[in-house]
């Protein structure tokens, strides 16, 4: 089983690779996180901490959009592009079980989406600190703000292909991807806040809120980073709803997502017709 | 010794496929031993592709049953001993030919050294670290049959494998195709190419909406058929309307003459020609080739 795996998961790196995304995420995540690292640096003097911690602060916003987008980009291919190509059929009269080729591909993709994260925000932050400045505190947030953005795009590729395999045609999982993105990323927190600000301080607000919240994979990482890290949280100022969980609720939301969608994914390929 | 006294590769009892109430296949009962190689007849939509998809183990069987060397079709048993060609052969163009065999070694529990003097046998060796997406059509084609000779397989299923190749591919698609079955290879391939499977294939089997309606050798089908040898003869100048007459037959144009005999009838027919001295020129003979048997037996199924 497992060489059935790495053997998919080989081949699909060296797809990644010629197809240049690889470069191409890792180039975009390091000038976004490089542009933002500097271009937020003003508050450093009047908050008293390191220019690292501000640049974590900005590159976990980056990352709450450009980790999610980039592993649905990877992923809404995976299945319905095969499928559409003809490459699938035959792959799957093979000894090999559709369980084990999601497996192969999600190895793969997670092997870019990690080199992409920790080259891009890993070098603005050591940009970052050889600026301004870092602490032990601000290099853990770093390497956890590395960790966690890995994970949330593991949470959308598992997402992206679960898309794929529910969608008749790669253009529609791609569309299908957008609206995933659209939704988890942006709409859902726009539809939180107008109900907290209608709620008025209430009880929707203290209570329910703070578990939404955490139930979005990429508000979850949001909370994690702030909630874990107190300089972070002052600067992002998300420190009030981190405050109202449970410290562990950020973490399992987290680890939990990729579990449950790559199962979701396993589930709708098993219905596709090869 | 006999078909029965042989254990078969590849069998389907009563195999029955239906989507609601409309029925794709139905009752379909055919063995294939080792070493045999079967062509596989039809329209389009007779349902080729279903029984190949069944036996693949990619859709299940609404009734009867497949075994595919002596495994349950889908099993990774029964896809190690497996062999697939798909009609449109599609590859991932990033990838180079040496690394795709490779990745389809691996799958199949193959070494990897086997990869090169495979392509090396289908006339793949100088393109083997090339990109797929430079190939031509017919590389491709060599590439998907370098494919189903990893390992060894009891069963192979081909869908089309010579469509779209000029002629020396397609002579090299069939010697490959004998090596497999000297190899003790069952074969079934289905095209659409009659004339090449008349000479290269040792059993016809023919779907017609979904029924078989013919399984045998070619002979055995032509002698059941019992189709008329079509004799053209072709007239001095000037002759033609006599040597109609004479004969009967169609006119095929100014000096050509059709007849159509029955296979006991083809001396006493051809002593009338020569009784007709030099008003004919020249004599074709042509038996019913597997064209004809084809329309025959689909034809037979549809009255």
């Amino acid at each position: 089983m497992i060489t059935r795996i790495l053997s998919i998961a080989a081949a699909e790196f060296r797809i990644q690779r010629r197809n240049r995304w690889l470069a191409s995420a890792t180039l975009l995540m390091l000038l976004f996180a490089l542009a933002l690292t500097f271009a937020g640096s003003a508050p450093t003097g009047t908050l008293g901490v390191d220019l690292l911690t501000v640049a974590v602060a900005s590159m976990t916003t980056l990352a709450v959009y450009l980790a999610p987008f980039l592993a649905l980009m990877i992923a809404f291919d995976a299945i319905a592009g095969e499928a559409e190509r003809g490459t699938l059929g035959l792959v799957l009269t093979y000894p090999l079980s559709r369980g084990e080729m999601l497996l192969g591909k999600f190895c793969a993709h997670l092997s870019v989406l990690a080199i992409a994260m920790t080259l891009g925000l890993g070098a603005a932050g050591a940009a970052a600190a050889m600026a301004g400045g870092a602490g032990p505190d601000s290099l853990l947030a770093l390497a956890r703000l590395i960790g966690t953005a890995i994970l949330l795009g593991a949470s959308f590729l598992a997402l992206g292909y679960a898309a794929s395999a529910l969608s008749g045609s790669a253009a529609a999982a791609a569309g299908l991807a957008v609206g995933l993105w659209l939704v988890l990323v942006v709409l859902y927190d726009l539809g939180l806040l107008g109900a907290v600000v209608f709620d008025d301080g209430g009880a929707f607000t203290r209570h329910v809120f703070p578990w939404l919240l955490a139930a979005n994979p990429a508000d979850a990482f949001r909370l994690w980073n702030v909630s874990a890290s107190r300089e972070v949280a002052l600067i992002s100022g998300m420190a009030g709803a981190g405050d109202a969980l449970p410290p562990w609720a950020a973490p399992v939301s987290l680890f939990f997502w990729p579990v449950a969608a790559l199962a979701l994914a396993g589930a709708a390929f098993r219905r596709v017709d090869a | 010794m006999t078909d029965d006294a042989r254990e078969a590769a590849l069998v389907t009892e009563g195999l029955t496929k239906r989507y609601g109430r409309s029925e794709v296949l139905s009752d379909v009962s055919l063995r294939v031993a080792p070493g045999e190689r079967v062509a596989l007849l039809g329209h389009n939509g007779a349902g080729k592709s279903t029984l190949v998809r069944l036996v693949l183990g990619l859709l299940r069987p609404s009734g009867g049953c497949i075994d595919v060397a002596g495994h349950r079709p889908g099993s990774a048993a029964a896809r190690r001993a497996t062999a697939y060609l798909p009609e449109q052969v599609a590859f991932h163009r990033a990838l180079t030919g040496r690394e795709q065999l490779s990745t389809f070694a691996r799958l199949a529990g193959e070494p990897v050294k086997a990869v090169m003097p495979l392509l090396e046998r289908v006339g793949l060796a100088r393109a083997a670290d090339a990109r797929i997406g430079t190939y031509s059509k017919g590389m491709r084609q060599r590439l998907g049959l370098a494919q189903t000779l990893l390992g060894r397989r009891r069963v192979a299923l081909l869908d089309e494998p010579t469509s779209g190749l000029d002629p020396v591919s397609r002579h090299d698609v069939y010697e490959v195709i004998d090596e497999m079955a000297a190899g003790g290879t069952a074969l079934v391939i289905a095209s659409h190419a009659l004339t090449e499977l008349e000479a290269r294939t040792d059993r016809i089997a023919i779907l017609a909406q979904g029924r078989l309606v013919a399984d045998d050798s070619l002979a055995a089908l032509s002698r059941r058929a019992d189709l008329p040898t079509r004799i053209r003869l072709t007239a001095r100048s000037g002759a033609a309307d006599m040597v109609q007459a004479e004969l009967g037959g169609r006119r095929v144009n100014g000096c050509a003459v059709e007849l159509r005999c029955a296979a006991d009838q083809k001396m006493a027919q051809l002593s009338r020609i020569s009784g007709l001295g030099d008003a004919v020129r020249d004599v074709d003979m042509m038996p019913p080739s597997l064209e004809d048997l084809y329309r025959h037996y689909c034809g037979e199924h549809r009255q």
